[in-house]
């Protein structure tokens, strides 16, 4: 890639899948802040795949299910904010990353399984969250924050040094 | 390598790295607009949600608080320590001695293995931390030796929430030596139903006080003399429906009475169950003969004396000799829940059917019955219906004209799309009829694991615990507490003689109109069903 020039629309689109990432991120977190009731209790006990076992076992202590909770509602509004202000990009992106990968591994739409939570579509191996997943990682490859957002400033220290 | 790639695309720019031009700042704050946007939207949809759900409470006029518990004095010397005893140590007996804080050692291994299988049963560590009631248990009376041996071993197991030492109990052999024992204060009856009514009247004449297990008699003529004994002699007495101890129920009475359902014409109640332990085909234990078990004191009162019976002894639900089956068994349940939200009391009339249909194992007693209520006073039809033969849920509806409210372990009250009151506020769109207008889930965070099929069953109908104060708390324990606060300090129990009076009459309502195959009615006057 070195030397590679990106246009003008691969920048503008990639900044908007930025953006909308980060929207999506952050609401899903403002939301479960702005409800008392929301716990995620309901999704780790009715979590499937390889860390079934120990998703199970983080909902069923009230202190670490709370820990979870708060980890969980708080990295998402963070890592949003993150991605469309282009702060530290590189590893709000890395953490968002990691958040989804949980969140798949907790309810992977295998072949045999039926998932005991309503999803809105029909999903096989894939479904959105891994598509979201994948859409970070472009993002993490064709970074753009420091061309538009405050990375800009923050790495630009950097460089001169 | 991403880096350069980003050096590319700025080269073009003035090179200026410590100013900060126009440009610059337009790209570095380029999603400012954008938070902007986004704070908007998310404030907006909160205000405008937080102002639907104002506009419905107020018009509700409930209060999303859970129901306010009054918890009695909690301090309790040695000096007001309370002797208990138990008659009948089965199934249920052993479930009300835990409900009490005493375990079997084998329970309490079991949960101890259940717990390091899946973390999320939690059966151990509930009954660890259930408040101590300060009671002894001090005789145990069954009429199968293991029980009583069993009953033994659990009045001397230390490991509960008080902790040690405890005294071993007493047997006793017949229920009368028990109940002249000065060492006992109050007795848990939890034998088959056909011995209720003498075994409360004879421990009222005692002056001990009584927890008995529904259904309260067998027969309908042994209901007066039952209310009369206990009315004459002052004991404090608790009929075991430990659902009225649910705080969905709490709030659903609130819902009731503050008119948001309308006037309801229609109440259906179901039990749908499918399984052998649903349907009373308890196990025979390997150990019953007519040498471990007083066959003669088992039949005691019964109508029909017949040879010793291992299915009889064991499976006595599904006899009328000994119970009412559905009638007693659950139905008693289900009334006594909606008695404890609309006040409803003694039907006017009964209607009801059913058969053996599946269960054809020699049983008496229908397996699949319904039953028809009436109250003409109240404008109200009381409906039930049971399956012991399939299990979908088909929950517990007040049919209001203005909203329909379903009640279990949770509550849900979903407006109805015809209703006068609600109209504006349908049409106005904060009011939806395809969705909940209140729900109310017993404030808890966590989870929790339900093992088998009935248990599911009665968690679902709150007959096995519920919460407070986001902790999970056996009902058994509640209704058991409830009634020894009486002893101590006065007041009523919350299913008290009266309560279970009317209990008692409907279920036998029931049961008579099956057995005669007609309707048949209450007459309040002469308190007979005719």
């Amino acid at each position: 890639m070195t030397g590679t020039r990106i246009t003008d629309a691969q920048l503008v689109t990639l900044v908007a899948l930025r953006w909308l990432i980060g929207w999506h991120l952050m609401y899903e977190g403002v939301a479960k802040l702005l409800n008392p009731y929301w716990t995620s209790a309901g999704y780790l006990a009715a979590s499937n795949g390889p860390l079934s076992g120990l998703y199970v076992w983080l909902a069923s202590n009230p202190t670490r299910l709370s820990a979870v909770d708060w980890l969980n509602k708080w990295g998402l509004v963070i890592i949003g904010l993150a991605l469309i202000l282009g702060l530290f990009t590189h590893w709000a992106t890395l953490a968002g990353m990691a958040l989804l990968a949980l969140y798949y591994l907790g309810n992977i739409p295998f072949i045999g399984t039926q998932s005991p939570i309503p999803t809105e579509g029909s999903y096989l191996i894939v479904n959105k969250t891994l598509v979201e997943l994948a859409a970070l990682t472009v993002l993490l490859v064709f970074p753009t924050a420091k061309t538009i957002g405050l990375d800009r400033w923050i790495g630009r220290r950097g460089e001169a040094q | 390598m991403s880096d350069e790639s980003k050096d590319t695309q700025d080269r073009p720019e003035p090179e200026d790295k410590r100013g900060v031009d126009r440009r610059d700042l337009f790209k570095g704050l380029a999603s400012l607009p954008l938070l902007g946007a986004f704070g908007y939207g998310a404030f907006s949809r909160k205000i405008r949600a937080d102002a639907k759900k104002r506009r419905i409470m107020q018009e509700l006029g409930v209060s999303g608080e859970a129901p306010a518990i009054i918890d009695r004095a909690q301090s309790r010397p040695p000096s007001d320590r309370i002797n208990l005893a138990i008659i009948g140590v089965g199934g249920e007996g052993e479930a009300l001695l835990r409900g009490a804080g005493f375990a079997h050692p084998e329970v309490i291994e079991s949960w101890r293995t259940a717990a390091q299988e899946d973390p999320r049963n939690r059966r151990l560590a509930d009954f660890m931390v259930q408040d101590d009631l300060n009671l002894e248990l001090t005789a145990v009376c069954d009429v199968f030796d293991v029980r009583a041996e069993r009953a033994l071993a659990i009045s001397s197991n230390e490991t509960r929430p008080a902790g040690g030492p405890v005294k071993r109990a007493t047997r006793y052999r017949h229920y009368q030596e028990l109940l002249a024992s000065p060492d006992v204060d109050a007795v848990l009856i939890a034998t088959p139903d056909h011995w209720h009514a003498r075994m409360t009247i004879d421990a009222a004449a005692a002056g001990k006080h009584v927890y008995c297990e529904k259904c309260m008699t067998r027969t309908d003529e042994e209901v007066v003399p039952m209310v009369e004994a206990i009315k004459s002699s002052g004991i404090k007495f608790q009929l075991g429906h430990q659902n009225r101890q649910l705080e969905s129920h709490e709030k659903a009475r609130e819902v009731y009475e503050k008119g948001i359902l309308g006037q309801v014409t229609l109440i259906e109640t179901t039990t749908n169950r499918n399984s052998p332990g649903g349907a009373w085909v308890y196990d025979i234990h390997p150990d019953g003969s007519p040498q471990t078990i007083d066959w003669d004191q088992f039949q005691g009162p019964a109508p029909n004396h017949v040879d010793f019976s291992l299915e009889r002894f064991f499976r006595w639900r599904c006899w009328f000799d000994y119970g009412t089956g559905l009638s007693g068994d659950l139905l008693s349940h289900e009334y006594d829940a909606i008695n404890q939200i609309m006040r409803v009391g003694i039907p006017q009339s009964a209607v009801a059917s059913g058969g053996v249909y599946f269960f054809k194992d020699g049983r008496d007693v229908p397996d699949v019955f319904q039953v028809v209520y009436e109250y003409p006073e109240r404008d109200l039809t009381l409906v039930y219906s049971a399956t012991l033969a399939s299990g979908r849920s088909r929950g517990k509806v007040f049919m209001g004209h203005d909203a329909a409210m379903e009640v279990g372990g949770n509550l849900r009250v979903i407006a109805d799309s015809g209703s006068t009151r609600y109209h504006d506020l349908i049409e106005q769109e904060i009011v939806d009829p395809a969705r909940p207008l209140l729900t109310y889930r017993p404030g808890f965070k966590g989870i929790d694991a339900v093992t088998t099929a009935t248990e599911e069953y009665f968690a679902s109908r709150g007959l096995l615990y519920t919460y407070q104060a986001g902790r999970r708390v056996s009902t058994h324990w509640l209704h058991i507490k409830d009634w020894l606060d009486t002893i101590r300090y006065g007041g009523e129990p919350s299913c008290n003689i009266d309560r279970g009076f009317e209990e008692a009459i409907t279920c036998h309502m029931a049961t008579k109109s099956y057995r005669l195959g007609r309707k048949v009615e209450w007459d309040a006057e002469r308190q007979v069903i005719v």
